[in-house]
């Protein structure tokens, strides 16, 4: 628990004394990285926030998005990577927990969950298999016994995340507008503590995850109980019918002392609380460890004297437990007490505020040099590079994994995991279409391109299902922020994400910082993650089946970007070269036309062409539909390539379309029209995948023997490896 | 007509499986909390899947215990038809209104995806119309959902011809493929399988023709429909 020595001096100066030791415990845990986003706050003010459909108000822990019709969408994205890579089962759990607490708090009931998740190599890295599985079964145990469906994801596999983890967990979250929870305190309002009892675990948790991961500190993990939060859940979701909330906030990180100072200030009171009112499970605990600790499945709500008993009412009806902890004050000050005593007081506007930061930034040296290495050799089989690619850990199925998850309870999953994107249904008759997206070895690469890349990528896979891009969620990544050059890898991507998102008129809704993940092998590339919400006003595009003679159209031009590819890494072991980048007018002009042609009801497939290339992109709709397929590479839209890279190039901006040979004309003639580059390149029949050039076969795979690559390698890895 | 869906604390199809009694079917039904008195003119209980009381010590042992249980013996043996579904199958056999035990999956995971079920008996309330050995489209989601029984009790099932559903491929290693029984008088079934996630086209990416004929069973024994 530490304050630098300038920050020391601030809140002196601020306070006009020295804190008491409790006071500085306080300060320090709500003033560390993961709490105050010190080192980030100033560069993420970029971001554009307004849209037609956000809604704001003060002291949302969750972006809040008007579907019509009276009914609202939330959305949050948090990460729990230092306790996962410690505990990966309590870790990824209560991640999970911990952002399903931030869609409750703004008086939604979370509707979904979508994880991205990076390990070390688990080919040869055993302790990444083990990390990698128990982060599943933490995560699978956590969000299935609360009944909300896990509907979708990513994986990635990089030796940078070696002794390391990231879990990143996103939450949406579905109600009635009339029923958000508005924020508001007045003088002599209640303060509840509601849900799992106070520990000693998870202590100091949120300064454990501003620091680089060196001592394995499991006592600041986190214990997860999926029970007591689901209780909770309902018993929320029951008092916010009943009227019984002014204001609310889940306790995540830095504890009460987070959530006290930062209620107070966003609301503009003062909160007195006494800590021998808590409810605890172990005895003798002190001051700062109740202030500080991190245990889950808890609630701070406001209430009024009106209320209090209808809501104590609820809580035992649920066997919830709860403590009235304290009372609303007009004097802006946080006072925490033991028995009536002062312990500390402090202003809240002050604790909530920490001192922000300038942080020095240079461009890394390492990124010129990685633009210039030497192309690989073409390999001789093609056929035995695409197998091997599809058995490569990022590219094969994830059913393992998803199939772990319940993504069905709550019968809204319409489009499910496995595909693109995935809708589910909502209460007014539309569709709500989500994906999360990141790529660490393309904004290794390029940070601007790599995480345009990734936000054009999730927009793409929302089109394949028929929606249309309305909000987004940042998750942004990477080491040490006082290293300069990884500073500006993180000032770069925020740019980037703001310029996308304004061309593109995406607001960003909410997004999370995480810094200092490194291990003594040094720092993760960076990896920021986008999470796009899209909304599908017409009919659900759910996938068809493929039927003999269908065509294989492609939307886009494929270009000599394999710098980052799953080929480059994976098959010839190298990193560098250049990185696909997006040019937003054309990507923009293809989106929408891809969109509109799914509307016209001519489209039984799309998907997007990325992780992999081209190759992949129709191996999977070959696979999936158990077909084969014939593709013209010399008809692909392309700059002068060699064939491996027009099988395996990663650029972006580009669509598979399956569709029936009836539709030809129609299609083609749309496509034309818009000036859009495309071409019909394939048809699906027989029982393997062909690329030829003119006559000449450049690949002959068996459809049968692909799919059992990309079926069963992953899970070959864990059960058997 | 009332259908009872009663509500343990973790259970989470108990809204799933009401809108689809209500808004698909347009049943009465009413969720009801497991600390309230059952209604006394109800006419089918449903006990929903999910997690009662966090699967702690055993899936549905806990929630077999609870109160609401005798009136659900009570009315069971009344001959009221009752359909428990995934943990409300599971709290049926710890309650000891269905013979049998439910185990850990083979696979020993969580099992979430869609499979085939076929009808064996189809003189049951959630059967009756159905053809015999007609396949059903359905979710399976659980981590306890391998039927095991001891041989003298498989055998009594099959005599009895209390077994309703299996499996049509092997799925999780249940005894005899089982995916639902019923108790001897027949109104008491239990299946591991999800029929409300099934019944509705948007979400089944087969058939939901066969899952809402188990719902229009019920309308029929009720004297809804013929």
């Amino acid at each position: 628990m530490s304050l630098t020595p300038q920050e020391s001096e601030y809140l002196e100066k601020k306070i006009g004394r020295k804190p008491n030791p409790l006071e500085f415990q306080i300060v320090a845990a709500e003033w560390s990285e993961h709490c105050s986003y010190k080192s980030s706050k100033k560069h993420l003010k970029i971001l554009p926030k307004k849209g037609k459909r956000v809604i704001s108000g003060p002291g949302y822990d969750s972006g809040v998005l008007d579907v019509g019709d009276g009914y609202v969408v939330t959305v949050h994205i948090e990460s729990h990577n230092h306790p996962s890579a410690v505990e990966p089962y309590g870790g990824a759990a209560t991640g999970v927990g911990g952002v399903i607490r931030d869609i409750l708090s703004a008086g939604t009931r979370p509707i979904a969950i979508l994880d991205g998740l990076r390990f070390g190599n688990i080919e040869k890295d055993n302790h990444a298999r083990w990390l990698f599985k128990n982060a599943i079964r933490g995560i699978a145990d956590y969000g299935n016994c609360l009944g909300i469906p896990t509907v979708g994801g990513e994986i990635e596999f990089d030796k940078c995340f070696t002794n390391y983890a990231l879990v990143d967990v996103a939450a949406i979250g579905f109600g009635k507008k009339e029923n958000l929870i508005r924020n508001r305190a007045e003088k002599g309002d209640y303060v509840v503590l509601i849900g799992g009892s106070t520990g000693r675990d998870g202590i100091g948790g949120s300064q454990f995850a501003s620091d680089k991961l060196e001592a394995e500190n499991r006592s600041a993990v986190q214990i997860p109980d999926p029970f007591i939060e689901k209780l909770v859940i309902e018993a929320i979701l029951e008092a916010r019918n009943q009227k019984c909330i002014k204001a609310m906030k889940d306790l995540g990180g830095g504890g009460l002392s987070c959530a006290i100072s930062e209620t107070a200030d966003a609301l503009g009171v003062g909160i007195d609380l006494d800590l021998s009112l808590v409810h605890k499970r172990e005895q003798n605990m002190l001051p700062s460890e109740l202030m500080v600790s991190e245990s889950q499945e808890r609630m701070l709500v406001i209430t009024d004297l009106k209320k209090l008993a209808t809501l104590k009412s609820i809580c035992e009806k649920f066997r919830v437990p709860y403590s009235v902890i304290g009372r609303v004050h007009e004097d802006k000050m946080m006072e925490v007490k033991l028995n009536k005593n002062t312990m500390a007081k402090l202003p809240s506007q002050v604790v909530a505020n920490a001192p922000l930061l300038d942080r020095p930034s240079i461009k890394p040296k390492y990124l010129s040099a990685l633009q210039k290495v030497k192309k690989p050799i073409q390999p001789v089989d093609l056929s035995k590079t695409l197998l091997k690619m599809l058995s490569n850990p990022n590219i094969a199925s994830k059913h393992w994994v998803y199939t772990q998850y319940d993504h069905e309870v709550g019968i809204r999953t319409v489009v499910k995991p496995g595909g693109d994107g995935a809708s589910l249904r909502l209460d007014n008759g539309k569709f709500l279409s989500v994906k999360i997206d990141g790529n660490s070895k393309h904004c290794y690469i390029n940070p601007r391109e790599g995480v345009i890349g990734c936000f054009d990528e999730a927009c793409r896979n929302v089109i394949c299902t028929g929606a249309k891009p309305i909000g987004m969620v940042d998750h942004l990544q990477f080491g040490n922020p006082e290293d300069p050059e990884i500073f500006w890898t993180f000032k770069e991507s925020v740019q980037a994400i703001t310029d996308y998102a304004k061309y593109f008129e995406i607001p960003c809704v909410g997004g999370k910082v995480s810094l200092y993940n490194e291990t003594d092998e040094g720092p993760i590339k960076p990896t920021p993650i986008i999470g796009v919400l899209g909304l599908n006003e017409g009919n659900p595009m759910i996938p068809k089946k493929i039927e003999t003679g269908d065509l294989l159209i492609i939307v886009g031009i494929t270009k000599d970007e394999l710098g980052g590819s799953e080929y480059y890494e994976y098959i010839h072991g190298l990193t560098g070269g250049k990185c696909p980048t997006v040019d937003m007018k054309t990507s923009k002009k293809i989106q929408d036309a891809v969109l509109e042609l799914i509307h016209q009801d001519t489209v039984k497939i799309a998907h997007d062409c990325s992780k992999g290339g081209l190759a992949i992109g129709v191996s999977k709709l070959c696979i999936i539909n158990e077909t084969g397929c014939t593709v013209s590479v010399e008809k692909i839209p392309a700059e002068k390539l060699q064939l491996d890279e027009l099988l395996f190039s990663e650029t972006h901006s580009r669509f598979l379309l399956v569709i029936s040979k009836k539709d030809e004309k129609r299609v083609i003639s749309f496509l034309e029209k818009k000036g859009i580059p495309h071409a019909s390149i394939g048809n699906f029949s027989g029982k393997n995948m062909i690329f030829k050039e003119k006559s000449k076969i450049v690949t002959s795979v068996r459809v049968d023997k692909a799919q059992e690559k990309w079926l069963n390698s992953l899970e070959a890895l864990v059960t058997h490896g | 007509m009332k259908v009872a869906v009663i509500v343990f604390p973790g259970s989470n199809c108990d809204r799933d499986m009401h809108h689809v009694l209500t808004d698909v079917f347009h049943l009465d039904s009413q969720l009801v909390w497991h600390t309230d008195q059952l209604p006394k003119n109800i006419d089918a209980i449903v006990l929903p899947g999910g997690f009662s009381y966090g699967d702690r010590l055993r899936a549905g042992v806990i929630a077999a215990h609870s109160p609401v249980i005798k009136d659900v013996k009570k009315m069971a043996e009344r001959g009221i038809p009752v359909l428990g579904v995934c943990n409300g199958f599971q709290i049926l056999v710890e309650s000891g209104l269905l013979p049998g035990a439910l185990l850990k999956n083979t696979s020993l995971n969580f099992m979430c995806k869609w499979t085939e079920i076929i009808v064996k008996n189809n003189k049951t309330p959630f059967t009756n119309k159905f053809k015999l050995d007609q396949r059903i489209p359905i979710a399976i989601a659980n981590g306890e959902g391998r039927y095991y029984a001891d041989d003298a009790t498989l055998k009594s099932l099959k005599k009895n011809n209390q077994i309703v559903f299996t499996y049509a491929e092997e799925i999780n290693g249940a005894s005899l493929g089982i995916a639902g029984i019923c108790n001897k008088a027949g109104n008491v079934v239990g299946m591991m399988p999800h029929p409300e996630r099934s019944a509705e086209q948007i979400i089944n990416p087969k058939n939901a023709k066969p899952a809402s004929l188990i719902f229009e069973s019920l309308l029929s024994t009720l004297g809804v429909i013929a």
